[in-house]
């Protein structure tokens, strides 16, 4: 025994009542292989409440069905890998607890909508990562680079701070009614990026992002439902980002 | 099968392959590919910082930086490689400020720095400002920088393209890299990448352990590729177990966290690490900080019930200072644990975190065959590599600064490789090994179950491979990873489908997981020392004079196709520093 973790005797937990509680995952089943029609599939999984979403899915996954699938990585909250809609919300499984999602009625987790579903709660992400890469998401400058770093306030540096947290995830882009209904529509995540660059003081090409977000696909096409808001699992304000664009477009200043 | 043919094939899409596309792409062909989507790799849950000597705060120069990362890998760092790594570490710095990184500032508009464990002033003087950040997302901001810069230069990646095997065809009596053969999880199909030259990005092998700061990704598929090809793994024994994990969990809890001023402490509110480290503290370098946590357990001074964690204490911070520098953590322990760290101390234990030992390179990066021997065409870069820049233990910092210095040396190297030379030939039916392996895990219908067999793995390398390790221990831990790997010879997936089959990638990752842990239990039996990382109660005393090198492992298969590893020898590169005891 290395650790001293696993080898602590008398320990009083044997006598504690067992964390663990019966909870129903309701899954939608696809599998264009066996059939081109979705389904629900319920699984029943022993798992403590403080467990996460994610862990209820490896438990299926590991011991019940070793077909479900779904994409996951780091576990907690920063790759960005296992968006999905949980309880008809987008979220990470990976960062929701199933105490948190009332675990006494069936959990519901389905794929992210919008984007085409490929097998189970797996999507295809090119449509929105082509978006992403339509906003030119990367620092743009003039002349001569400086020897040393360029120099930037603190509150300049603040002022872009939110929208750096964007993880990629896509709960927010498939989280919008706009996206559903029209997928021409840049989406949330995009702006949110395009955003972080135009008020980033050491940019110099604000204007011809604007310009693409000024499209018939852009900015002018958020209806302001906040979806997109509360789907983020970094907390960034995404609809008041999007109205700062909106109104750099209107203003030209950022 | 579909045969692809570039100049440069990258293998692993975070901060070294990225890095090294970068530069790659402006020189030759690429290709990356990826198990996953860019910027879901592991490079982004590194939190406190990258360090770089640039005294934009305090006095400071690289030629400390080397000192401290030579002393914190316990003088097994080869110091040539350290030097460059170092001096190396300002351009890496600003070169990424200029790609976009908005890194936290200071009043003066520049580059903001704050401590971290084992980086001092003028030789172990006192702690200095060395790590670089942006908040505890340090490297979020690397890997999304380095993704935007990939999406500006036009980088060519093949997502969830999973490499399964390296190709090697002897020239001349010379082994040379021919490409690499890639499992495409969408559809099933199998691709054959002829390229001159191939980088190993690929990251480490955390998931061996299950209390475990890694992505369930982390699978050392990249080291398992060449291993199993006949190439070398070097020091594979060293494994770094950050002191700060979520208690049971593993989440990392930024070191940058004590950096800012946060202390631990045992149930009887002890500062213990004054007994430990009188100078650095709670800053001391990660080994160290580890086993005296440890060692509190051990001794029941223990938190909670079972006594088997300590505190991590940020209750004496200002709310304000843990909103700006130390945001996700703090949410961390809100989400996972339900605490609120301005008010409560946060429960920790050390948690298996990085791999210093993998495939060994030069500092271009180049693949070694042996002790001296190239192999043409053949790169590895970040945590999949060894260098060796970390030696017996990484400093904290020093990762993403490894995968920018040497992921972007390793890019110019290959790409420039690939302008000369040309396509090596592919060994005929180049697919077949990936081929096999795939369609007989397919159709097993043996009774073992990767869940199972990986929990097995998870729990004896955490009882005998972890922060305390014996002679009975490893040789524990070593049996029944044979064990384990006789049985996964009958293992089965459930899922006997082509498209997105990770069920199937989840029984490979397995055995790549399976030989590496053999291979790093292998080594640690043999190494009858305590160094860095590697603590042996049964010889708790560095041993320079029988133990000052580098182990290499190899794969031998005898002529009933049964395998075997055989350990040697390599010496370690010492330029300036001369081997002392080490005190923090």
């Amino acid at each position: 025994m290395s650790t001293a973790t696993l080898d602590k005797p008398g320990s009083g937990s044997q006598q504690d009542a067992s964390p663990y509680i019966t909870v129903v995952f309701r899954i939608r089943r696809f599998n264009p292989e066996v059939s081109d029609e979705a389904t629900w599939q319920d699984f029943q999984v022993e798992i403590d409440p403080k467990e996460r979403v994610l862990d209820g899915l490896h438990k299926i996954k590991w011991d019940l069905d070793g077909s479900l699938t779904f994409r996951r990585s780091c576990a907690h909250g920063i790759c960005g890998s296992d968006a999905m809609r949980i309880n008809g919300k987008n979220r990470l499984a990976c960062k929701t607890l199933i105490k948190d999602i009332n675990p006494h009625k069936p959990i519901t987790v389905e794929p992210i909508k919008g984007l085409t579903v490929l097998k189970d709660l797996v999507v295809d992400m090119d449509p929105f990562f082509q978006a992403y890469r339509d906003v030119m998401p990367f620092l743009i400058t003039k002349g001569n680079e400086p020897t040393r770093e360029r120099l930037q306030s603190a509150e300049d540096r603040e002022r872009f701070d939110d929208t750096t947290k964007c993880i990629l995830c896509a709960a927010c882009t498939s989280s919008c009614p706009v996206f559903w209904n029209d997928g021409q529509y840049f989406g949330p995540a995009a702006i949110v990026n395009a955003h972080r660059f135009i008020f980033d003081s050491r940019d110099e090409a604000g204007e011809q992002r604007l310009e693409i977000l000024n499209d018939k696909d852009g900015v002018w096409r958020c209806r302001t439902t906040f979806n997109c808001t509360d789907a983020c699992p970094r907390g960034i304000e995404v609809t008041k980002a999007i109205q700062e664009v909106k109104r750099a477009l209107i203003t030209r200043r950022f | 099968m579909k045969i692809h043919k570039y100049d440069t094939v990258i293998v692993g899409a975070g901060g070294a392959g990225m890095r090294a596309a970068i530069e790659a792409t402006k020189r030759s062909r690429t290709a990356v590919l990826t198990k996953l989507y860019p910027t879901r790799s592991h490079t982004g849950a590194a939190q406190g910082g990258m360090a770089a000597a640039l005294a934009n705060v305090e006095e400071d120069n690289w030629e400390w930086h080397t000192f401290d990362t030579v002393k914190g890998g316990d003088y097994l760092v080869d110091q040539d490689a350290a030097e460059i790594l170092a001096k190396e570490a300002i351009d890496a710095v600003l070169d990424l400020e200029k790609m976009g990184l908005p890194f936290n500032r200071t009043k003066d508009g520049t580059i903001d720095q704050r401590r971290f464990g084992g980086h001092s002033r003028n030789h172990g003087e006192a702690p200095v400002r060395r790590s670089c950040y942006a908040a505890d997302r340090t490297g979020h901001m690397i890997l999304q920088t380095l993704y935007q810069n990939c999406v500006k230069e036009g980088v060519e990646f093949f997502n969830e393209f999973y490499v399964l095997d390296q190709l090697i065809t002897e020239v001349d009596g010379v082994k040379k890299s021919a490409g690499v053969v890639a499992y495409e999880l969408a559809t099933g199909e199998i691709h054959v990448f002829q390229a001159k030259s191939v980088i190993y990005a690929s990251g480490g092998t955390g998931k061996f352990f299950k209390v475990t700061s890694n992505a369930h990704t982390l699978t050392g598929d990249g080291q398992a590729a060449c291993f199993r090809r006949g190439l070398p793994l070097e020091d594979m024994e060293f494994f770094q177990f950050h002191p700060t994990g979520i208690w049971r969990m593993g989440i990392l809890l930024t070191e940058g966290a004590r950096g800012e001023g946060g202390i631990l402490r045992n149930k009887d509110g002890e500062r213990f690490m004054e007994k430990y480290a009188p100078v650095m503290k709670d800053l001391a370098s990660r080994d160290v900080v580890s086993r005296s946590i440890y060692t509190e357990i051990r001794e029941g001074r223990g938190c909670g019930p079972e006594g088997d964690h300590v505190y991590l204490d940020l209750t004496h911070l200002p709310p304000e200072q843990l909103d700006a520098k130390l945001p996700d953590i703090t949410e961390f322990a809100r989400t996972y644990l339900g605490i609120e760290p301005y008010t409560d101390p946060i429960p920790i234990q050390p948690t298996a975190h990085y791999a210093m030992g993998g495939i060994p390179t030069n500092v271009q990066g180049e693949v070694l065959a042996d002790n001296d021997t190239v192999v043409p065409g053949l790169y590895a870069a970040g945590e999949v590599a060894c260098v060796s820049v970390h030696g017996a233990n990484r400093l904290g910092t020093n990762s993403l600064l490894d995968i920018n210095v040497f992921g972007r040396r390793a890019g110019i190297a290959a790409a420039e490789y690939a302008q000369k030379a040309d396509y090596v030939e592919l060994p005929e039916n180049p697919a077949e090994f990936v081929a096999q392996q795939v369609e007989q895990l397919r159709n097993s219908t043996g009774s073992e179950r990767v869940a199972e067999l990986r929990r097995e793995l998870q729990e004896t390398m955490d009882a005998n491979v972890m922060v305390f390790r014996t002679e009975q221990t490893i040789k524990t831990a070593v049996e029944k990873i044979a064990e384990l790997r006789e049985r996964y010879k009958n293992v089965s997936v459930q899922d006997k489908g082509k498209r997105f089959n990770t069920d199937l990638l989840e029984a490979i990752e397995l055995g790549n997981l399976l030989d590496l842990a053999e291979v790093m239990a292998v080594s640690a039996l043999a190494r009858k020392e305590s160094r860095g990382g590697h603590y042996r109660e049964d010889y708790p005393n560095r041993d320079d004079v029988n133990f000052m090198r580098h182990t290499m492992a190899y794969r031998e298969v005898d002529s009933d196709g049964k395998d075997s590893i055989r350990l040697d020898y390599k010496p370690v590169v010492q330029t300036r520093y001369q081997p002392m005891e080490r005190k923090y």
